[in-house]
C-alpha cells in the first residue's frame, strides 16, 4: 500500500507557512485527523469523496471510524482510539502541565479525499481553521490516516 | 507517509513508521504514545523550517501473526456458517460496545442485521447475481460493518498482543464471515460487476 501510494502525484507548495507557537506548556493544543471521525449516528456522513469535516467536542468518546478505505489497519481505532486520536494523552500532558491545555474541540476530515484537495484546501480546511481559532487553539496535532 | 511530507514542504513533520492505521503508534501502549507526542512536539522548538523529522522507533508494518481469537464452535447447523457465526459472537460484541461506549458499525446495517446480510453475500459467493440478493446497500458499506463488528468484538475474546493487520488477518483468513465476503467480491468480479462495488470489500491486496 505504501509503495503505491509514492507513486501518486501530491500537491506541492513553494514558500510553505512557518511559524512559532507560543511556548509548549502555555499553548492550547487541538487534534485534527484524517480518519474521517464521528460521533454516533454521524457514519453515513462519509463517503468516498467527503471534504467537510466534523467537530468533535473534547470529552467525546463515542467515535465512530468513517474512513472507508479497507486498506489500513483499521482495528487499531477498535482497540485503543488514541492510537489515531490522542485525546486522552493530551488530556494527561495538560495535567502535567506539559501542554497549556486542551482545545475544547477536536476535528476530522476524511483521508481520502479528491485528487487536488482544492476543496479542502480553499473551504472546508480555511473554515475548521477559523473554528480553532475562535477556540484560541495554537498548535494543531495532525494525525494522518 | 515520508514523501509526502517531504514534496509538500509540511512545516513540521514527524514521520513515523509504523503501520498504516497508526499514526500515534502501538494501541493500548501508553507510554509509547507519550513517546511519539514528545517527538512531535519537540518540533515546535525548531526556529525555522520545513522541518522532517524521523522517530527513531519503528513498529512492523508487514503483517504478522493473526489475532489470537477463538470462535465460536458450529451451534445451529440449518444456517449458513457465516451466519452461525456471527450470531454466536453477538454477545461479545455487545460486550465490546458497552465497555468501549462506541462502535462503528451502523453505517448501513446495525449490529442485529449482520447475519442476514452475511447470508446473502453467502450466496453469491455461492454464484447467485448479487445485484439480486436485496442487498440495502453497496457491498462496500456492508462489507465495513460486517468487519467492523468483527474487529471490535474481537479484542473481547483476543488473546495476545495486538500486531499489525493482525485483526484483518484473523478476519479474512479464519472467520467464516471474512471467507464468505472474500468469496462474494470473487464472484462478483468474475460475473462483471462495477469495479467500485467490489473491489473495496476488502483490502486490495486480497484475491
Amino acid at each position: 500500500m505504501k509503495a503505491h501510494v509514492e507513486t501518486l502525484p501530491v500537491p506541492e507548495f513553494e514558500n510553505p507557512a512557518f511559524n512559532r507557537p507560543p511556548p509548549l506548556q502555555e499553548a492550547r493544543v487541538a487534534i485534527v485527523t484524517s480518519a474521517a471521525l464521528s460521533q454516533t449516528g454521524g457514519l453515513a456522513k462519509w463517503t468516498g469523496d467527503s471534504t467537510h469535516f466534523e467537530t468533535i467536542p473534547a470529552e467525546a468518546r463515542d467515535l465512530e471510524l468513517g474512513h472507508v478505505s479497507p486498506n489500513f489497519d483499521r482495528a487499531g481505532f477498535h482497540a485503543d482510539i488514541n492510537s489515531v486520536y490522542p485525546i486522552d494523552r493530551l488530556n494527561e500532558l495538560a495535567e502535567k502541565g506539559v501542554i497549556g491545555s486542551v482545545a475544547n474541540f477536536h476535528y476530522a476530515f476524511a483521508g481520502n479525499q479528491p485528487d487536488s484537495v482544492s476543496t479542502l484546501r480553499l473551504d472546508s480546511g480555511p473554515a475548521c481553521a477559523r473554528q480553532m481559532l475562535e477556540d484560541a487553539v495554537d498548535v494543531v496535532l495532525l494525525t494522518p490516516v | 507517509m515520508r514523501f509526502i511530507a517531504e514534496k509538500m514542504s509540511t512545516p513540521r513533520a514527524l514521520y513515523a513508521d509504523f503501520p498504516l492505521g497508526w499514526p500515534v503508534g502501538q494501541p493500548l501502549d501508553v507510554e509509547f504514545q507519550h513517546r511519539v507526542l514528545q517527538a512531535a512536539f519537540a518540533l515546535l522548538e525548531r526556529p525555522s523550517g520545513p522541518v522532517l523529522y524521523d522517530f527513531p522507533e519503528r513498529i512492523e508494518s508487514n503483517p504478522g501473526e493473526p489475532l489470537s481469537c477463538p470462535l465460536p464452535a458450529r451451534f445451529d447447523p440449518n444456517l449458513h456458517p457465516a451466519m452461525d457465526e456471527a450470531q454466536a459472537l453477538k454477545h461479545a460484541y455487545d460486550r465490546a460496545a458497552k465497555k468501549n461506549g462506541r462502535t462503528s458499525v451502523g453505517r448501513v446495517i446495525d449490529a442485529d442485521q449482520i447475519p442476514g446480510v452475511l447470508e446473502k453475500f453467502a450466496r453469491v459467493a455461492d454464484g447467485e447475481p448479487w445485484d439480486q440478493q436485496g442487498l440495502a446497500a453497496p457491498p462496500m458499506m456492508l462489507a465495513h460493518d460486517i468487519r467492523a463488528y468483527y474487529e471490535e468484538l474481537a479484542f473481547e475474546i483476543a488473546d495476545g498482543p495486538i500486531a499489525a493487520y493482525g485483526a484483518e488477518r484473523w478476519f479474512f483468513d479464519e472467520t467464516e464471515a471474512g471467507k464468505v465476503l472474500i468469496g462474494a467480491r470473487r464472484s462478483m468480479q468474475q460475473a462483471g460487476a462495477p469495479h467500485q462495488e467490489w473491489f473495496y470489500m476488502a483490502p486490495g491486496s486480497r484475491q
